[in-house]
């Protein structure tokens, strides 16, 4: 079968100055290049046509990659690896540098959601102008209006300006917008981020409604891995700009995960990392039964460990971490002087500072935990360094193991015990009758 | 529909065609921002007749009266008023085109279709404002008891073209390179103040005399000029410098076009 998005070769390269300099002053550039007055006006010809060949590196390269009809594929990666970038060129925002796509079918990207949204016009004429954005005529809109309306839940603030919304209601609305657009390939880069549970779980639904029912392309970028395995078959990995795994997405997600815990011992090496000549970083790991290790067992405490040195005696002291999700959602925030004051003042000399989590605390999947050293509001130690361990948590042996296909679900993991009390027997009563 | 994504591009027919199909497109930015403008409906109308009245009533009694600038014998607040119409349709579109990219970051970061959508949509929706201040011109001329030629109104929409082309050529060139330097939009409103007195709009272009043909050059010369000929029969309708302004337009536009594409292709990556 032909395949819907044939990807050949395709290589983006970005001026590093591009964007993250902020804009570059005509007045400066002038004044800079007064001295030589006729290769100055040549070199800014160039930089306006965007031809400055100066200072440039590869965001993408050599990618390969071909979809059939139907497929849903996942594309994950650290962030920076190109993902974005991808879905970019694939949606014609930007052109590749080289190579070549092709795409038998309509596109509609979903980079964000509510792209164009007006806060002076009401929800009903943004649902217009969005749809209009994102790619659908005037009377797709008219025919499709009711039924967004419906699936956002806004009811009548439709006829409300859109500054006067809650960022719920704004984001409800403008998802349910996207998830009316029919395209043939749908390219969805992160939207999920946004939102609250419950409704990241209906636009889940219907993105799986999506891919199963009407047989649509769909492209889908995603830092929660569960989302993605659960939407699509088959992903790939990019890592700086190349493509270093694709397959079954089971495969490219323990591919990831492994590398990324690499990356993330790899800043062992910095260690004794000084700290504003305070500080002395030695370590810095997460264990279980005195193991270090990445992938925890749901079933046994975990501890995560700080080594450090202060060569002054510290006031207002702080170690501790950040527990994050997948999503970078911050969990929980743990301080050696949450709950013990006396532990802000630290004399000189070297600690080993250990926190205990407990059993049966953590959903099966993935976590970040994010060192921090800092003195309250006088300092952070850690403002130039991301200290964090990549940390995968596996399903508990002890959740009722007779049906594999049953998980637990939800955000926290709590071992609570029901009890089931007889409070009339059925089979006696049906005897005396 | 096959779609062939492939580096580099340069202008060519297929552009032309994909701007029809992005039609609704561009009515949505129009109609958007014609929505915003006139929200509240009285406040946005009495804008668009008080800007251009108040400035045609100041320049009236400097310029008019106490100054005594000929007006080739017309009442100098018709005179005036004319030419302020289409130099504020020129001066308004001209700005508000130079920003349409840089205004629409957030979309054009987002979402693709031809970029040159925007600065249309910004020209276009300035005919709203110029139809509401024309009002004031037609009660201007009923109250100086001036009928207008058929001729001239003939002529109009003509007119409009040569200084919507003006517009949009200046603003592509602005456009983009704003996106890259982002001070050139605080120097703008300088060099637009400059223009308007290089522009025969407080004073005739009779005044310069042998030189005249040299304003010329300057399109919208031969679009106000040609404006006062037609509506107000202040002489006959300079069909040369018409022709020179029209030239001039047609090159700037041309010229606006080819660097707008020759540099539309990062606008996303550096906006
Ligand atoms: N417009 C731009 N100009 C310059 N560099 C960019 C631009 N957009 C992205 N980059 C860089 O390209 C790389 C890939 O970015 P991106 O595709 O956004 O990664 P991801 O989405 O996987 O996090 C990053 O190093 C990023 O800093
Ligand atoms: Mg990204």
């Amino acid at each position: 079968m032909l395949s819907i998005i044939e990807i050949k070769n395709v290589g983006k390269r970005y001026n590093i100055t591009g964007r993250k300099r902020g804009y570059v002053a005509l007045r400066d550039v002038i004044s800079e290049k007064l001295k030589h007055p006729l290769s100055a006006l040549a070199g800014i010809g160039r930089n306006i046509m965007g031809t400055n060949r100066m200072e440039t590196f590869w965001a993408l390269r050599n990618i390969n990659l071909s979809v059939k009809k139907g497929e849903a594929v996942g594309i994950i990666g650290a962030n920076g690896a190109g993902k974005s970038t991808l879905l970019k060129i694939l949606s014609r925002i930007t052109p590749p540098t080289e190579g070549e796509v092709r795409l038998n079918g309509r596109v509609a990207s979903l980079l964000e959601v509510g792209t164009g949204f007006h806060p002076e016009l009401s929800g009903r004429e943004n649902v217009f102008l969005n749809g209009a954005i994102l790619g659908m005529t005037r009377k797709e809109i008219g025919e499709k209006f009711n039924a967004i309306v419906d699936f956002s839940g806004i009811g009548d603030f439709i006829d409300t300006p859109v500054k006067r919304y809650s960022t719920g209601m704004y984001v409800r609305l403008a998802f349910s917008i996207a998830a009316h657009i029919e395209p043939d390939i749908l390219l969805v880069d992160e939207v999920l981020a946004v939102g609250d549970a419950e409704f990241q779980k209906k636009c889940l639904g219907k993105m799986e409604e999506v891919t199963g029912k009407a047989g649509r392309t769909i492209l889908f970028v995603s830092h929660n891995m569960s989302a993605v395995e659960k939407l699509c078959p088959t992903s790939i990995l990019l890592s700086h700009g190349k493509i270093v795994k694709a397959g079954e997405t089971r495969d490219v997600i323990r591919h990831y995960l492994a590398a990324e815990y690499e990356k993330s011992s790899g800043h062992e090496k910095l260690f004794p990392l000084k700290l504003k000549g305070e500080v002395t970083l030695h370590d810095f790991a997460v264990s279980q039964k005195n193991i270090r290790t990445a992938h925890l067992d749901a079933d046994t405490p975990f501890t995560v460990e700080i080594d450090f040195e202060a060569h002054a005696n510290l006031s207002l002291f702080r170690a501790g971490v950040y527990l994050k999700n997948a999503l970078g959602d911050v969990l929980t925030r743990s301080f050696t002087s949450d709950w013990q004051p006396e532990l802000e003042r630290v004399a000189k000399g070297r600690y080993q500072a250990t926190l205990l989590f407990p059993e049966k605390l953590l959903m099966p999947g993935n976590y970040f935990v994010s060192l921090s050293l800092n003195r309250f509001s006088v300092m952070n130690y850690l403002a130039k360094h991301t200290i964090e361990k990549t940390v995968t948590v596996g399903p508990s042996a002890y959740f009722n193991q007779a049906h594999p296909a049953e998980k637990p679900e939800g955000k926290i993991f709590i071992k609570n015990r029901w009890t089931l009390k007889l409070v009339s027997d059925q089979n006696k009563q049906s005897d005396e009758s | 529909m096959v779609t062939v994504i492939k580096p580099k591009k340069t202008f060519s027919l297929e552009d032309l065609r994909e701007i029809w199909r992005y039609k609704e497109l561009l009515y949505f930015f129009v109609w958007r921002d014609i929505k915003v403008r006139y929200k509240q409906t009285i406040v946005g109308i009495g804008w668009a007749i008080f800007q251009p009245f108040m400035t045609m009533v100041v320049f009236s009694v400097f310029f008019g009266k106490l100054i005594k600038v000929p007006s080739d014998g017309i009442p100098y607040p018709i005179f005036v008023y004319t030419g302020l119409l289409f130099w504020q349709l020129f001066a308004s579109a001209l700005s508000d085109t130079s920003n349409s990219l840089i205004g629409n970051a957030a979309i054009v970061t987002k979402v693709y279709f031809p970029r040159i959508i925007l600065p249309l949509a910004d020209t276009a929706n300035k005919f709203v404002d110029l139809f509401f201040a024309s009002l004031a011109l037609i009660f201007l001329m009923f109250h100086y008891g001036y009928a207008p030629r058929f001729s001239g109104i003939a002529l109009i929409p003509i007119l409009l073209i040569i200084t919507s082309a003006t517009a949009v050529g200046a603003g592509l060139i602005l456009a983009s390179i704003n996106v890259k330097y982002r001070d050139v939009r605080y120097v703008l409103p300088f060099f637009m103040q400059l223009l308007l007195f290089l522009t025969p709009v407080i004073y005739p272009s009779s005044i310069a005399g042998k030189y005249a043909w040299l304003l010329s050059f300057n399109p919208m010369t031969g679009v106000i000029k040609a404006a006062r000929a037609g509506l107000l029969g202040t002489g006959p309708i300079g069909w040369q410098s018409l022709a020179i302004s029209s030239l001039a337009a047609l090159a700037l536009l041309a010229a606006g076009i080819f660097f707008f594409k020759k540099t539309e292709r990062y606008f996303a990556d550096i906006v």
